[in-house]
C-alpha cells in the first residue's frame, strides 16, 4: 500500500514524532517502498494458522502480589531531564 | 611470551592459572590497546580506571584461590546492557547521557564470574541496523581491508563495535545482542565467532529493548571454545525477565569432544538464494565437505517459508519496537526538547532523538499496529512466523544441525546500501529466520573472500540444545583453521 505524505503526517502524529515537513515526501517513498515489499506475504496460506505470540513454550511464572523493592526515590529521579521535590515534571496540561 | 592481548580466553584463563602473568598486567595491555584501536570508534565509552579495579580485585581472588570461570578476563559490552553507574547509551541522542541505576543480569553474571569490564562499545542506534552507520556516535570502521585497496569497511552490525574490538585484539571478548543477526553478521564480516543462543537461555532484564520476542544476548568470541566459557557465565534463569527460562545450565566447554560422527547435518535448499556470490556458494559446500570429512551424515532439507522470513520480521520488528520505544518520551530519563504543550514536548524530543533509521521503523511499527490495519500486516506477520517455526520444528525430525552461509556477501565499504534500505536488510537474510524461531544459532570464520576478507558459515542448533551446536561449531571452526588477520590490530 502507498502512503502520501499526509498518511504519513497522521502516522507520526500517533507516534509523537515531529517530522520536518521537508523530509514528508521522501520518507514516505521509503516507507510505501517497505510495505508493498512486505506485502508479499499474502502469498502465504495461513488458513487455520495460529499467529505466534511467543517462540518458547513456557506458562508464564506466577509470584507472590508483594513488595520487593522501593525507597530508591533518588535513584529513579537521578536520571530525570527536570525533576522537582521528588516529582517527574511535564509542561502545564490543564489551564 | 605471546602478547596478552592475542591469547584466547581459555589461554588467558591458564596463564592466570599458571601465574605468567596477573589480572592487572592483563588489564593494563587491553587499556593501552583500547588506545590503539581509538581510530576504528568501536568504544563510546572506556573504562580503564574500572578495568584496573576489577583486574585488582580478580588478582586477590586468584590469589586466595577463588577464581571464577572468567576471572580477570577483560571483555567489551555492548553499549545496550545497563551498567550500574557508567553510561548507557543504545548508540542513540535520546538517551542522552543516562547512567543505570542498575546493572542488566548479563553483565552483573559475568562480573560475579571474575570478568572485567573495558568499556561500552559502538552499535546501531537501538541495535537497528547492519553496517553500524546507524550510530549516534558515528559509524564503526572495521579493522579489515580489502588487499590493495584502502577503503573503510564496515564490520557489520548491529554488534560492530564489540566485533571490531575482538577482532583487533582490544578485547579477549564482548557480548552482543542478537535480534535478527546483530551477533552472527558482525562475527561473519569480522573474522570472529557469534553465539545467538536459544531465546529464554540469557536474561534480557537490564538490556535495552528493540524487539521484545527476538532479542537475545550472547558471546562474540575469536574461537569457539571461548563462546562456550563466556555461554555458561552469562547464561541462567532470572526471576526479573519472565521468558528466561529455569533449566540448569550446563558446562558448554565440557561439549567440545572433537566428535561429530554420526550427527545429522541438514542443507536448505531454499538458502542457495538469487544472486549469491560463488565465493560463497563454493564456501558452503566446503563447509559441507568438512562436516562429511568429520563423520556427519547430510542431508537435504526444505524450510519452505525461508523467502517470507525477512518481511515478516520487517513488520514484526518494527511493530515491537515502536512499543518498545514509546518510553523516551522525555520526561523520565534522556533527552528532553521544550515544547508548548505536552505533546509538543514529546514530539520534538522524539523528532530530534530518534536517527533516520529508528524513526523509519518506529514510523513503520506504529502503523501496522494502528486501527484497520493490524490484522492485515502484524497478525499476519505472526502467522507467517508461526510457518517459519514449523518448517524448522519439521527439519528437527529429520537433523541435529543446520549449516548454512552466515552471511550472503562480505564487509561492504562505509557508507555504500545506505539509500536503500530492503537492500540493508537484505543483510540478514539467513540469519532472521533463527530468531523468528528463537533457535540458537553461531557463525564461524570459515574462509576469506579472493580480496582477504572473512566468511562465515552459520550452523543452526535445536532449542536449548547449545552443546550439539557448539560441538559442531567447534568441528568446523578446527577444520577451517581460520588464521586471517585484520589489517588494524593492536600490538
Amino acid at each position: 500500500m502507498a502512503l502520501d505524505t499526509a498518511a504519513v503526517k497522521r502516522i507520526a502524529r500517533l507516534a509523537r514524532i515531529a517530522v520536518p515537513e521537508s523530509e514528508l515526501p521522501h520518507l514516505a517513498g521509503e516507507i510505501s517502498g517497505i510495505l508493498k515489499w512486505v506485502e508479499q506475504l499474502d502469498a502465504v496460506d495461513t488458513a487455520g494458522v495460529e499467529p505466534m505470540t511467543s517462540v518458547v513454550a513456557v506458562t508464564l511464572p506466577m509470584r507472590e502480589d508483594e513488595v520487593t523493592d522501593g525507597g530508591i526515590s533518588e535513584k529513579v529521579l537521578a536520571n530525570a531531564p527536570d525533576p522537582a521535590r521528588g516529582f517527574f515534571t511535564v509542561p502545564k496540561v490543564v489551564e | 611470551m605471546p602478547s596478552l592481548t592475542h591469547l584466547t580466553i581459555a589461554g588467558a584463563r591458564a596463564g592466570l592459572a599458571a601465574r605468567e602473568f596477573s589480572a592487572r598486567e592483563l588489564a593494563e595491555a587491553h587499556v593501552k590497546a583500547l588506545e590503539e584501536i581509538r581510530p576504528l570508534n568501536a568504544f563510546i565509552t572506556e573504562t580503564a580506571e574500572q578495568a584496573l579495579a576489577m583486574a585488582r580485585a580478580s588478582d586477590a581472588r586468584l590469589a586466595r584461590r577463588e577464581a571464577g570461570w572468567l576471572e580477570g578476563i577483560p571483555l567489551a559490552i555492548k553499549d545496550l546492557f545497563c551498567t550500574d553507574g557508567v553510561r548507557t547509551t543504545a548508540a542513540s541522542r535520546i538517551l542522552g547521557n543516562f547512567v543505570p541505576p542498575y546493572e542488566s543480569t548479563v553483565t552483573a553474571n559475568l562480573w560475579r564470574q571474575g570478568a572485567v569490564m573495558l568499556g561500552k562499545t559502538n552499535l546501531d542506534e537501538f541495535a537497528m541496523g547492519s553496517s553500524n552507520m546507524t550510530s549516534a556516535f558515528g559509524p564503526v570502521e572495521s579493522p579489515w581491508r580489502r588487499k590493495g585497496d584502502n577503503r573503510k569497511l564496515v564490520p557489520g552490525g548491529s554488534s560492530g563495535g564489540s566485533a571490531a574490538a575482538v577482532a583487533a585484539r582490544a578485547a579477549l571478548g564482548a557480548i552482543g545482542t542478537d535480534t535478527g543477526g546483530s551477533i552472527r553478521q558482525p562475527g561473519a564480516l569480522s573474522g570472529i565467532v557469534g553465539l545467538k543462543p536459544t531465546y529464554g537461555r540469557c536474561s534480557r532484564w537490564g538490556v535495552v529493548a528493540f524487539a521484545s520476542s527476538l532479542d537475545q544476548p550472547g558471546p562474540m568470541t575469536r574461537t569457539v571454545r571461548d563462546a562456550a566459557i563466556m555461554l555458561r557465565a552469562m547464561a541462567g534463569h532470572d526471576p526479573k525477565d519472565s521468558t528466561s527460562v529455569p533449566r540448569p545450565v550446563p558446562d558448554y566447554e565440557a561439549a567440545l569432544t572433537g566428535d561429530i560422527r554420526g550427527l545429522r547435518v541438514g542443507i536448505p535448499r531454499e538458502y542457495r538464494i538469487d544472486g549469491m556470490p560463488a565465493e560463497i556458494e563454493a564456501l558452503w559446500q566446503q563447509g559441507i565437505a568438512w562436516m562429511k570429512a568429520a563423520g556427519c551424515e547430510i542431508r537435504d532439507i526444505s524450510l519452505p517459508h525461508t523467502k517470507y522470513a525477512l518481511p515478516a520480521y520487517y513488520i514484526v520488528a518494527p511493530a515491537e519496537a515502536s512499543s518498545n520505544l514509546a518510553r523516551y518520551d522525555g520526561v523520565r530519563y534522556g533527552l528532553r526538547v521544550e515544547g508548548e504543550s505536552l505533546i509538543d514536548m514529546y514530539e520534538k524530543t522524539r523528532g530530534a532523538g530518534f536517527g533516520a533509521e529508528v524513526r523509519r521503523r518506529v514510523l513503520i511499527g506504529t502503523y501496522v499496529l494502528s486501527a484497520g490495519y493490524y490484522d492485515a500486516y502484524y497478525i499476519k506477520a505472526q502467522k507467517v512466523r508461526a510457518r517459519i517455526a514449523e518448517d524448522f520444528d519439521a527439519a528437527y525430525r529429520q537433523v541435529d544441525v543446520i549449516l548454512t552461509p552466515a552471511t550472503p556477501g562480505p564487509a561492504f565499504a562505509i557508507g555504500e546500501k545506505m539509500d536503500d534500505p530492503i537492500a540493508m536488510y537484505l543483510n540478514d537474510v539467513f540469519t532472521v529466520p533463527v530468531n523468528l524461531s528463537g533457535l540458537p544459532g553461531i557463525s564461524v570464520p570459515a574462509g576469506l573472500t579472493a580480496d582477504g576478507l572473512p566468511l562465515g558459515l552459520q550452523l543452526i542448533g535445536r532449542a536449548f540444545d547449545e552443546e550439539t551446536l557448539l560441538r559442531a561449531a567447534d568441528v568446523v571452526e578446527r577444520a577451517a583453521g581460520f588464521a586471517a588477520l585484520p589489517a588494524t590490530m593492536a600490538s
